[in-house]
């Protein structure tokens, strides 16, 4: 951890590293020359093509579509349910996995159709304070208008 | 590589034992193979132990403890939901290579009442992502398996849970299942919803268990089984996931089952159609789906159908290419590192016509199959001939 170097800092800190922070939030991948993108962990070469050396930061689209979701009913205690999980694919040709938010998730299980290929926005929001007491900001997808 | 024949099989009841060890279980398991296969443990000459929550603690030896240090190799495997028949495939090519002549294989855990969420990781739990980022359940993530089938081939609810209604079923016919009592559509569909489209009856339960196999080369199989026939290993396969695009975020079991499935009934010179029985990792009624039609049982998009018509059901209820006749995951239980060992002793038992399958026998058994997935991922498949 890079304690010391953020010491001094008192600002909002990311859920994951991924997520970049400041006047535009936004997702940041590593892009290997054969075309694949990662989010998380972090590599040191592609798991793709296992090319070293190969992988550059690359700023990912706020906007992408549902490929899929569940509706989580039961989850460890502290945790409200129900919450909708959905893996969203980006214009980039990657996936992300994220919370889904403003769609009432009981309505999603009647109708899973209307969810599938369903436009969304990411946003971000304030999800919890840790042991500092930075604020953490984690994102989430949202039908976009 | 040498003709490989699994020549006895031992299993504890999945269930629940507070008042036992993890060895215990496993050397029970173990002393049942041996008298199964009319040997002793002095005569085993390599063990490989698989075990996955006390995977740091050295559980074959354990084992040896109970039921004899005879000084053998030793290994220890962990390889997630695979690690019992990743055991196996170990004892399997200790034998085909010709370095020994008759080896072991157990799955042994206990995980009491601890659910199947999985445990919530250390440091500082704002940064923990469950919720906060989606989720990473199992419920959920192979629920998602299930949507995505929905979604491409307009699956519905009750398909996943006519699954469920058929594993209990089966299950009634197994005092080895942890779970025997029968639950019906309704109650099936209307049980409280874990992770849509997994309703509490389409998840596995969590229990403690354990499964031994005792495997031996051709020259040993005449030396011990003194005429009893005894099921060839046609084929024991491993594969770990490739690179699919959305592996990163939504696991992929079907990519790595194909692979499997393919290369295994390529190497046992059979196909699904000869298959007389296949036990599956149904985790989650909607794996199993999934898996129907990544083993080829049925062609792709059509799991749906061929559940509408029976497929996977045991002949005796009216079904075809009976899958799970055990009870499967969901019923039997799933104690993670005997799951993998279990599963293939369900295939040996049909085989040979042991009495442990007598309620439950599949009419003319002359092959079947074991299907094993560690999320993360690992898949084993395993095929037995007679
Ligand atoms: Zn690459």
């Amino acid at each position: 951890m890079a304690e010391q170097a953020q010491a001094t800092d008192s600002g909002p800190r990311p859920l994951v590293p991924f997520l970049k922070l400041g006047a535009s939030p936004h997702l940041e991948g590593q892009k290997c020359t054969c075309g694949a993108i990662f989010l998380d962990p972090k590599r040191i070469a592609c798991s793709k093509c296992g090319t070293a050396g190969s992988l550059k930061p690359v700023q990912l689209s706020n906007k992408g579509k549902v490929y899929v979701f569940s509706v989580v009913h039961q989850s460890f205690p502290g945790i409200k349910t129900p919450y909708m999980t959905a893996i969203v694919d980006l214009p980039e040709g990657v996936s992300v996995r994220s919370t889904l938010v403003d769609l009432d998730p009981l309505e999603a299980q009647k109708n899973p159709g209307k969810v599938f290929d369903l436009p969304v926005e990411l946003v971000t929001s304030v999800v919890a304070k840790d042991r500092e007491g930075h604020e953490v900001v984690g994102f989430q997808y949202k039908p976009s208008r | 590589m040498r003709n490989v024949y699994v020549l006895g099989t031992g299993m504890v009841k999945f269930g629940r034992y507070p008042e036992k060890t993890v060895p215990e279980l496993g050397g029970e398991a173990a002393l049942i193979a041996l008298k199964d296969a009319g040997i002793a443990i002095k005569d085993v000459e390599m063990f490989a132990s698989g075990n996955l929550y006390q995977s740091n603690a050295m559980v074959g030896q354990r084992i040896l403890q109970q039921i004899g240090q005879t000084g053998i190799p030793v290994i220890n495997v962990a390889n997630a939901c695979a690690t019992g028949s990743t055991a196996f495939r170990e004892a399997f090519m200790a034998v085909a290579s010709g370095m020994y002549d008759v080896t072991m294989a157990v799955g042994v855990e206990q995980m009491g009442k601890q659910g199947l969420l999985g445990g919530a990781g250390g440091g500082d739990p704002a940064y923990a992502t469950e919720g906060k980022l989606g989720s990473g359940l199992m419920p959920a993530v192979f629920g998602q398996a299930g949507i995505e089938h929905m979604r491409k081939y307009g699956t519905k609810l009750e398909h996943f849970a006519k699954i469920s209604v058929k594993s209990h079923k089966h299950a009634t016919k197994n005092p080895f299942s942890q779970y025997r009592n029968e639950v019906s559509l309704e109650d099936v569909m209307n049980a409280r919803m874990v992770a849509y489209p997994n309703t509490l009856y389409m998840c596995c339960p969590t229990g403690d268990g354990a499964a031994a196999a005792i495997l031996c080369s051709e020259e040993k199989l005449k030396q011990f089984a003194g005429g009893r026939k005894r099921p060839k290993v046609a084929a024991s396969v491993l594969t770990s996931d490739p690179y699919t695009d959305r592996d990163l975020t939504l696991p992929d079991v079907s990519t790595l089952t194909r692979r499997a499935s393919k290369k295994a009934y390529e190497i046992a010179g059979v196909g699904a159609k000869d298959m007389a029985l296949t036990e599956l990792h149904d985790c989650f009624a909607t794996a199993e789906l999934v898996h129907y039609e990544n083993l080829g049982l049925c062609g792709d998009g059509g799991a749906g159908e061929f559940i509408d018509k029976k497929g996977g059901m045991h002949p005796s209820l009216g079904g075809f290419s009976p899958v799970n006749v055990s009870g499967g995951l969901l019923s039997k239980g799933h104690p993670l590192g005997a799951t993998g060992v279990a599963n293939i002793c369900e295939v040996v038992w049909h085989l040979t016509q042991d009495d442990r399958a007598k309620d439950r026998q599949v009419p003319n058994a002359k092959a079947g199959q074991a299907h094993v997935i560690g999320l993360g991922s690992a898949c084993t498949i395993h095929v037995l001939t007679i």
